[in-house]
């Protein structure tokens, strides 16, 4: 029987749903199109998810976008920073655990990404960095923080608009991501042969 | 033409946020879509739009944002849920605080990091005249804003016993989050739209 994490790390969790997702014998149409990759059909998140395929697909291209349109704006690290930092106040381990393995391979600073799991938001980072989770956490806040501080001290770092712009948008997409991934089902450490 | 997301934070067209956001296209055009996918979805299925617009309102009631309550509030009025408006600003106001807070029960290295604070309930006054099906959905919503680290599977239940089917779950914890990603979104854009004047 696995076990559920003792905490946030960068290794590679299983989760698993606390409601049943849709078998494949019961997609439609709607439903593979939903998936936007098909290969998801596998993975009980969005084979759940998948029972309001609608509202599945425009998630699913919201969050696409946020995170792999590199088209000037936040570097990919910096939003999986962002994202992993919201994850770590929320409590979402999971989302931690993929995020974090993310920022890590996109910044290769492995060491820095464990001081945020271990230490939290308020461990020690260098300045663009502290600056980048200091914005993160205002607006995770309920209700949000984030104020004209943030932006001026963003763009003393050299950040234009649209890197802003890029934060606010991946910290808000975990907001969201953290709670449907938390209420709907459980990480578990991965289940060792015996 | 201007978008949810755009009535919300107040950006008139050609303004520097407007500008900011169409050099998204595509986060832009879904955001919106994800908004349609809730609150005027292809199928309704059997979560009724009355309620979609009922949690809504007490989602960005309790959080604490003017404009999107009053934007939900008139949408719960245009679908007939007039009736609710008052009981939900009676939740809104028992409900309203700050967040995320929460206990880390299952993982016990964080423990330490345990923060207390409201378990809101919907009041046994209210529950009668808004109904258990909503009244479990707002009692959900809250713990899902606020103290999302102590999701269960329990927690969970409570909305099947009262009568929710398990698509219409997965409908309401995506409508509930996808708030929270809209209040942010906002949020931010708001501060961004004072910094470029």
């Amino acid at each position: 029987m696995s076990k559920r994490p003792k905490g946030f790390t960068q290794s590679q969790l299983s989760w698993s749903p606390w409601l049943a997702p849709l078998s494949e014998t019961e997609f439609t149409e709607q439903h593979w199109e939903a998936l936007v990759e098909r290969s998801r059909a596998k993975n009980p998140y969005f084979a759940l998810l998948a029972r309001d395929p609608q509202t599945l697909r425009e998630r699913t291209k919201t969050d696409n976008d946020i995170f792999y349109n590199t088209d000037g704006g936040l570097p990919r690290a910096e939003r999986e920073l962002a994202a992993t930092a919201v994850s770590r106040i929320n409590g979402c381990v999971l989302c931690a655990s993929v995020h974090s393995r993310f920022a890590s391979q996109h910044s290769g600073r492995g060491e820095d990404v464990q001081r945020l799991l271990d230490r939290g938001v308020k461990g020690e980072q260098d300045p663009r960095w502290r600056a980048l989770i200091d914005a993160a956490e205002a607006l995770t806040q309920t209700p949000p923080r984030f104020e004209a501080s943030h932006v001026e001290r963003l763009r003393e770092l050299g950040m234009d608009d649209l890197a802003v712009a890029d934060l606010i948008h991946a910290t808000a997409f975990f907001q969201w991501a953290n709670r449907l991934m938390l209420t709907i089902g459980e990480p578990l450490e991965p289940s060792r042969p015996a | 033409m201007s978008d949810v997301i755009d009535i919300l934070t107040g950006v008139d067209e050609g303004s520097p946020v407007d500008r900011l956001r169409r050099r998204r296209p595509v986060t832009r055009e879904h955001a919106q879509g994800s908004w349609e996918a809730l609150f005027q979805p292809q199928v309704l299925g059997t979560v009724p739009l009355k309620d979609r617009y009922a949690l809504a309102l007490f989602v960005t009631g309790v959080s604490g944002d003017k404009a999107a309550s009053g934007f939900y509030r008139a949408g719960l009025l245009r679908e007939g849920g007039g009736h609710w408006a008052a009981l939900i600003d009676q939740a809104i106001e028992a409900g309203t605080t700050r967040g995320p807070y929460g206990r880390y029960d299952t993982q016990e290295s964080l423990a330490a990091e345990s923060v207390e604070g409201l378990h809101f309930r919907v009041a046994e006054t209210l529950r009668p005249r808004l109904g258990e099906r909503l009244s479990a959905a707002l009692d959900q919503a809250h713990l899902l804003v606020f103290r999302p680290r102590e999701s269960s599977q329990a927690a969970l239940k409570t909305l099947t016993d009262a009568g929710w089917s398990v698509t219409d779950v997965v409908t309401l914890s995506q409508l509930v989050a996808f708030l929270t990603f809209q209040l942010r979104v906002i949020a931010g854009l708001r501060i961004l739209k004072e910094a470029t004047r």
